[in-house]
């Protein structure tokens, strides 16, 4: 059964048509890929679904607690609520704080203290915020960051900055993970110490996931399913062997000529 | 019915200057993205000088005007390298806390020097008046408004006809991709400086006349509005500083002569925070969107 | 008992003794009553400056005017005094005014939740400038004139507990996951959206505490002084209190204290010379801002300083 359902969404700035009466659904569980071109509105898409930019048209909804709930035109940190989190193509860490510090940020929504004990320091504060690092920790542990995790997010090495995100974004409870160009930047070994990564943290936290990606090994490897967008639109869709031989997405990628030559 | 063309006859008159103020606030905006706080304490020197020109020199209207207005653009170059070119790479708090320093600077070094004290003009200008009906225009009303368009014409040819006005509008689009062109950038930048503090400067002779006093903290207020007036106007947007600037100079005559003149200050303020609520791109200025 | 770690009693210990030592200096004599006003302009200045970094420092929202807020606890307060006039009088006038100010920070937070930087700090500057003009043209606040004989009950007790209570509930807040909510909104908003932050609510909440601390210190301030205008609350004042956050360092409230203490000294040094101690603050501001941009502290704090050491011990022994 599907869990997240994108229903003939549609972006335009001005008179740019980012993203395209684009419908997909992701079932529970699934690992799917979003792949296409520079600029075939992949980021958009994410944008679109974590309430970044407000849908022009068309549907997103999100099956929580067996009933269907619409996150068109939530704001992000609604959407995060409802389950989705992400991670950023261009590293968007809290750069001048602890390691942490970043992943109890992400945690704050399930905060149960209020005001009152943040000011006074109640009991209540201590035991949760013991609770928070100990939780904290345990997702750093994942990372092996844990050791680090008094550092400044911008002294770590860019491919920790990149697990730092995906720890970060784990520490909102979602039930749907989108990642956006995970392994960019990373050299082979790196990427294929993620894939392993992002397979665990799957079955550990129960978690579906979309992903964008560039490297195709990785895409390959690990996607169940694969949407490919071009321009803006939908072009094709299928498991890793259907789209590896799909006329369209191979012209999309090497361009027009492709059959001619 | 006489009142309200009174009432905007007066208003035009210190649109104009507002008008000459805001376009220094906006052609710095428009390039180096700063509130330039220090603008308005580049027209309070401006009128100094003017006032030095003509008291102590003897000079006539003209030769006092172009001395303020060739010594402010020299101010306003030398306030931009020594004060902000150091900081162009730092957060945008950290140059606009700078402008605010500079500001208090050049206002209580001002002060420390001519003292608080009020000073008046001398009469370098006929305050002749002529009456269209019950209307009254005088002679002072007339060179500030002629002056100023002259100016913004001027401007306006800098601007779309140079090679320089070339080099403000690309600098202000992509600082580095106008770099890689080969455009000077830091001398694209003083030269902006140098015509908004010039225009300041011309502004701050203009309002002492036309107020006949001056003081050390003549400034604040009046560099508030014309930034406010930029803002409504579409920060970055030439004709939209002029725009914004008569607006505002109506609506403060407007709100004294029929209203409270106790409250223009505020009516100003409010106007600002409603633009600012709802359209903060202003009348003529383009929307930004930061990337994701 | 968690309230008794060592690093509480610590402090404590060090509250107890900055009480000690001064209320010793005043009972001697060495502390004499000109000194007495640098101490409650240093106190009424700590609240507002650490008030202030709230907003600025951790929050990131550039705030320039915090003196409206101030303000308004010191009329609140000075008519409410003077009406009732004795300590419950006080007391009720300075919550009274603090929250008048909170809700007034609640108002100006809203319309400022679609402005950045620089564009937020002429819309605060506006907004104080109205309070200012309405304070003005009151009659319940006798216009330019302003207030006269407003009874006096801060005394150094009122300032220390006043103070100190101001310090200890903002750094609690702001070690707490509220205060990193906040923290998150000046490192980067669209993340701390998209990581289940409402940016919105923060916000406003910054500003509301903000203001409500700055109620209190104009509160005291009206009190202390007998005697309040609008003049004493316009934009060279908020200001002041911005030198004192940028000065200690955005982001650090040990910067905001030591920056109090160290430019209420320097101003009393330099009382009689106005336009020079202007110089003086003005010339600051540049410096700082073109050789060390973060400030004396940076976003450090004092307990940081322990802090590493002990971390550091830790990571020989493993």
């Amino acid at each position: 059964m599907s869990l997240l359902t994108v229903d003939k969404l549609t972006k335009s700035f001005g008179g740019l048509t980012a993203v395209s009466n684009v419908s997909l659904h992701i079932d529970k569980g699934e690992l799917v890929g979003l792949i296409g071109p520079n600029g075939a509105g992949k980021t958009t898409l994410f944008n679109l679904l974590t309430g970044v930019y407000v849908p022009s048209s068309g549907s997103i909804r999100l099956e929580k607690d067996g009933r269907q709930k619409e996150l068109g035109g939530l704001k992000p940190y609604h959407v995060t609520k409802e389950g989705l989190a992400r991670t950023f193509q261009n590293i968007r860490l809290f750069k001048d704080l602890s390691v942490l510090d970043n992943v109890r940020i992400a945690m704050h929504q399930n905060v149960r203290y209020r005001l009152g004990s943040a000011f006074l320091h109640l009991n209540k504060y201590h035991n949760e915020e013991d609770e928070l690092i100990a939780e904290a920790e345990r997702l750093l542990d994942i990372f092996h960051l844990s050791h680090k995790k008094n550092e400044l997010a911008k002294n770590l090495p860019y491919g920790e900055q990149r697990h730092l995100e995906i720890a970060r974004a784990l520490a909102t409870k979602p039930s749907v993970l989108l990642l956006d160009e995970p392994a960019a930047g990373m050299n082979p070994n790196e990427t294929a110490a993620l894939t392993d990564i992002i397979g665990w943290i799957r079955k550990e936290f129960d978690l579906t996931i979309l992903l964008i990606e560039h490297d195709m090994s990785l895409v390959m490897k690990i996607c169940e399913r694969i949407y490919v967008l071009d321009y803006g639109m939908l072009i094709a869709s299928g498991k890793p062997e259907e789209i590896r031989s799909n006329k369209k997405v191979i012209e999309a990628y090497l361009g027009e000529d492709v059959n001619n030559a | 019915m006489d009142q309200f063309l009174q009432q905007m006859v007066n208003g035009i008159s210190l649109g104009s200057i507002y008008a000459l103020i805001a376009l220094g606030y906006t052609m710095v905006y428009g390039i180096i993205k700063l509130i330039n706080f220090a603008h308005c304490d580049v027209y309070m020197i401006g009128a100094y000088i003017g006032f030095a020109a003509t008291t102590y020199a003897n000079l006539g209207f003209f030769p006092a005007l172009i001395i303020s207005m060739a010594s402010c653009a020299v101010l306003g170059i030398v306030i931009e390298k020594v004060a902000y070119k150091p900081l162009r790479n730092s957060s945008r708090i950290a140059v606009l806390i700078t402008a605010i320093g500079v500001s208090l600077l050049l206002e209580y070094v001002m002060m420390f020097f001519v003292g608080a004290e009020v000073r008046s003009y001398p009469k370098v200008l006929s305050d002749a008046a002529f009456n269209f009906g019950s209307v009254r225009i005088n002679m002072q009303q007339i060179y500030i408004v002629a002056i100023a368009i002259a100016l913004m014409i001027l401007l306006q040819f800098i601007v779309h006809k140079t090679k320089t006005g070339k080099a403000m509008r690309a600098v202000s689009i992509d600082q580095d991709a106008a770099q890689l062109m080969g455009i000077k950038v830091d001398k694209t930048i003083s030269f902006t400086f140098a015509i908004g503090s010039a225009f300041a400067g011309a502004a701050g002779v203009l309002v002492g006349i036309y107020y006949n006093s001056i003081d050390p903290l003549m400034g604040f207020m009046p560099g508030l509005k014309a930034f406010v007036a930029a803002v409504f106007g579409g920060i970055g947007s030439i004709p939209g500083a002029m725009i914004g600037g008569l607006t505002i100079g109506v609506m403060e005559t407007m709100v004294s002569g029929y209203g409270n003149s106790m409250y223009r200050d505020a009516a100003v303020f409010a106007f600002l925070i409603i633009i600012l609520i709802v359209k903060p791109a202003g009348l003529l200025g383009k929307n930004t969107r930061e990337k994701v | 008992m968690r309230a008794l770690t060592k690093k509480n009693l610590l402090i404590l210990l060090s509250i107890l003794l900055t009480f000690g030592v001064v209320e010793a200096l005043i009972t001697v004599g060495i502390i004499n009553s000109f000194y007495e006003i640098t101490i409650a302009t240093i106190c009424i200045n700590i609240i507002l400056a650490v008030s202030l970094n709230l907003v600025t420092g951790f929050t990131g929202q550039f705030s320039l005017g915090h003196a409206g807020f101030m303000s308004i606890g010191a009329y609140v307060c000075a008519i409410i005094n003077m009406h009732m006039n004795s300590t419950v009088g006080f007391l009720v006038g300075t919550l009274a005014g603090a929250f008048m100010a909170m809700m007034v920070g609640i108002l100006v937070g809203i319309p400022t939740l679609r402005l950045r930087g620089d564009y937020l700090a002429i819309a605060t500057l506006g907004m104080a400038e109205i309070i200012r003009v309405l304070f003005l043209n009151m009659e319940i606040t006798n216009g330019a004139a302003g207030l006269n004989g407003i009874p006096r009950y801060t005394n150094w007790i009122w300032l220390f507990t006043f103070t100190a209570g101001t310090i200890i509930l903002i750094n609690n807040f702001i070690k707490s996951s509220h205060g990193r909510a906040c923290i998150s909104i000046r490192e980067d908003e669209i993340a701390a959206e998209s990581m289940g932050i409402n940016t919105t609510k923060y916000k406003v909440m910054a500003f509301a505490i903000g203001g409500f601390f700055a109620g209190i210190a104009g509160a005291l301030y009206s009190s202390y002084f007998y005697f309040v205008k609008p003049d004493l609350f316009g934009f060279l004042k908020s200001i002041d209190i911005l030198v004192i956050v940028v000065l200690g360092g955005m982001g650090s409230i040990t910067g905001s204290v030591i920056a109090a203490v160290a430019l209420a000294l320097i101003s009393t040094f330099l009382q009689s010379f106005t336009a020079v101690r202007m110089i003086v603050y003005a010339a600051l501001l540049v410096v700082i801002m073109i050789f060390r941009p973060q400030g004396l502290m940076g976003t450090k704090e004092i307990t940081d300083l322990f802090k590493f050491k002990s971390g550091k011990k830790e990571e020989k022994i493993q």
